[in-house]
């Protein structure tokens, strides 16, 4: 007797495909490897700072040379050990290049176009009239501080400068701006990387796929929508256990290494409410490319041909990266809104706007838009897969037709 | 006339301008074992693509079990695809499971039978073992059990014998003349025709995306004259002019088709021409021969209808 199977919803179906998809994915080598994926680009950018630090260090400072008499050139160097403790790096290292002779002259343009001089520029005259001889935009810099040191050597060594007190303010509502523009910046970032890891990983299922040649065995089963959806969600269910291991791991290491929150410039609906819209429209992201991938994927005859096709997909979604890094910059402009009606650019044009701007329904408005288009692409991926693939038996017209009369005809 | 398991009326599918099926007719009865012949690339696969909703078609009507939509009824189908899938990283157990559940059978009763077919056909042993550790035979016959997993009430096998070795062959014959004993209609398509003519009641031939013939075995066996074997002693004499303008000689046999009066009149000539007659025997042409004229008549047809290649181009 049968008995046990029954109709499949394409929900239901959709379960399935995904509940399979998500266990496999999950306890496969190549998930342990997106997990690390993050880490190499931490532990490039710790390497990067560390050897552009001491690049730094070890790099030469220009110098400012002194050529004047003794006695000028010796209480400019005392002027500047008194006025350092307060200007630090802001005041010129000097070098006494020479000590002049009165009425000894010197040709300071000679001097550093010949490239005799060890120094940047070269201060000459007296503090009372000092003459500063260098490339333009340094002499502009260094103009200041050289009217400092003068000021000091002919006002004496007693002046004394007063301990400032410091007041902070949580934030001023420029700070503020900056900070959120900085927050949105950062959200629009972390997304697109995110979304990129992604679709690497919705590729390498594809390419599994089409490998395994079940592709088949499923769209017989069941609707082709509940397949597509099936491996969407399987991912997106995968991608969000790998956002919660980097965010519990990233938190750990924030908190390790003693940053407080206080420290982070706070986004215009909020913490929590910006790390749920961040989910939601990452999610939304996601589902959109994802959906593009399988389609492209689904079509694809050879998996060579899947890892061509999505070239120009990766290269198009750096361009709606950027398209909406823009559109945020002009806040309420027509390019700000054709970022967010764009499918594509509207999670990251809206992530940055959940940043800036506190009003939450727009935000409701988007979310049902970018589901519409996940839920267009979806169909129009099946139906494509349905239309355009599964083709079999002779590709050409001629040839098939004159082999089968040899093999066949008397 | 008993209820129809598939019915499809003019099936057409094009792909980038070419009829890959134009205008394919099916009648399959519930319960039978009906077998689709034709050569490579004759339009079989997408023909059963059509009818399990994998791929729509162009043009025309397909019904199966009742449904006009495929999927509606998929819980009731089980498709075996000529290009066989499984997840390599799978247990054999999980993989039937898995196509269970895909027909909507609960994973754990899929992973009950799973066990269970696994040891009725003797791959008790496999159970436990990912795909990629069995050899081709067995992961397939894996895939097998996964398409009858949840006890469907049809069955479509495309080209199921291709990839089995002479025993696992047998096996599955005997599996498929089981299932049709159990009431299960089972469809599958073929280039081996002796399959078909050992487990069909009823065949389609496709060729060139057309059904040239449709029917029972016995009919298609009948569309081409019965074939007469003819021993004699003599090798030659005025008898050899009564043979009909087909007959051929291998050694001290004849073979031509029955002549149109019967063979009477020929066995007369034979005496009266003392050819020496020490065998006569009058066989029906096989399935095999069959197939043969029929797909090779439309392939004939098929390349007359095309002006490019009638041109020699």
């Amino acid at each position: 007797m049968r008995q046990g199977s029954g109709r499949l919803s394409v929900l239901a179906a959709a379960w399935v495909v995904a509940r399979r998809d998500f266990t496999a994915i999950l306890f496969s080598r190549s998930f342990f490897f997106f997990l690390l994926g993050p880490l190499f680009p931490a532990v490039i950018a710790v390497l990067a700072g560390s050897l552009g630090s001491r690049v730094d260090a070890s790099q030469e400072r220009p110098v400012l040379g002194v050529v004047m008499q003794a006695a000028d050139a010796a209480a400019l160097e005392r002027a500047r050990a008194q006025l350092a403790p307060a200007l630090g790096d802001d005041l010129p290292r000097l070098v006494v290049l020479r000590r002049l002779a009165p009425g000894e002259r010197y040709d300071a343009r000679q001097a550093l176009s010949s490239h005799k001089a060890r120094a940047a520029a070269i201060l000459t005259g007296t503090p009372a009239a000092p003459v500063l001889t260098g490339p333009e935009g340094l002499i502009q810099a260094w103009g200041g501080p050289v009217a400092m040191l003068s000021a000091q050597v002919r006002s004496g060594a007693a002046l004394s400068y007063p301990a400032v007190a410091l007041q902070p303010v949580v934030r001023s509502s420029a700070a503020e701006r900056k900070g959120r523009f900085a927050t949105a910046q950062g959200a629009q970032t972390l997304l697109f990387l995110l979304t990129m890891m992604l679709a690497g990983m919705v590729l390498s299922n594809l390419v599994e796929e089409k490998g395994n040649k079940i592709i088949e065995v499923l769209a017989a089963a069941v609707p082709m929508d509940a397949v597509f959806l099936g491996k969407l969600f399987a991912m997106l269910g995968v991608s969000l256990v790998g956002i919660a291991t980097w965010a519990a791991a990233g938190g750990l290491l924030w908190l390790g290494g003693g940053i407080s929150p206080e420290r982070l410039p706070d986004p215009a609906v909020g913490w929590p409410l910006l790390i749920g819209l961040g989910v939601i429209y990452f999610a939304m992201a996601y589902l959109l490319l994802g959906s593009v991938f399988l389609a492209i994927g689904s079509m694809a005859t050879t998996v060579r041909e899947v890892q061509t096709l999505s070239m120009p997909v990766t290269m198009a979604q750096l361009m709606v990266f950027f398209f909406a890094s823009f559109a945020m910059t002009q806040p309420g402009s027509a390019v700000e809104i054709a970022a967010v009606l764009v499918p594509f650019s509207s999670p990251f044009a809206m992530l940055a706007r959940a940043a800036r701007d506190p009003a939450l329904l727009p935000h409701i408005l988007a979310i049902g838009w970018q589901v519409l288009w996940v839920a267009l692409l979806v169909r129009g991926g099946a139906r494509l897969f349905r239309s355009r693939v599964m083709k079999s038996g002779p590709g050409s017209r001629a040839k098939p037709r004159r082999i089968r009369l040899r093999g066949f005809g008397r | 006339m008993p209820p129809l398991a598939i019915e499809a009326q003019g099936l057409v599918k094009r792909f980038d301008g070419f009829a890959a099926v134009d205008g394919v007719d099916l009648r399959v009865p519930m319960g039978a074992v009906y077998g689709i012949l034709g050569p490579n690339g004759a339009g079989k696969t997408t023909t059963l693509r059509m009818l399990l909703g994998i791929i729509d078609p162009d043009a025309g009507i397909r019904r199966i079990l009742g449904s006009e939509r495929p999927h509606d009824v998929a819980h009731a189908i089980g498709y075996l695809p000529e290009e066989r899938g499984l997840y390599p990283a799978m247990k054999a157990t999980e993989a039937i499971a898995f196509l269970g559940a895909l027909r909507g059978l609960p994973l754990r009763e899929g992973r009950r039978r799973a066990h269970e077919l696994l040891e009725r056909h003797g791959l008790g042993h496999a159970a436990d073992r990912q795909i990629r550790q069995l050899s081709k035979g067995m992961a397939q016959q894996v895939q097998i059990l996964g398409t009858l997993v949840h006890q469907p009430r049809l069955v479509i096998l495309d080209e199921p014998f291709s990839g089995l070795d002479a025993l696992n062959q047998g096996k599955l014959e005997r599996m498929i003349r089981q299932l049709a004993e159990g009431g299960t209609t089972v469809i599958f398509s073929t280039h081996v025709i002796a399959h078909a003519e050992r487990l069909c009641d009823d065949v389609a031939i496709i060729a060139g995306g057309k059904v040239p013939f449709a029917g029972p075995v016995d009919v298609a066996r009948d569309r081409i004259p019965q074939q007469v074997r003819l021993e004699t002693r003599a090798q030659d004499g005025l008898w050899r002019a009564a043979l009909p303008a087909d007959a051929r000689r291998e050694g001290a046999v004849w073979h031509f088709s029955l002549p149109d009066g019967g063979v009477e009149p020929l066995l007369r000539a034979l005496i009266e021409g003392d050819a020496g007659i020490l065998s006569l025997s009058i066989e029906r042409a096989g399935l095999h021969d069959a197939f043969v004229a029929i797909a090779g008549e439309a392939a004939a047809r098929d390349l007359a209808a095309s002006p490019g290649l009638e041109d020699g181009r």
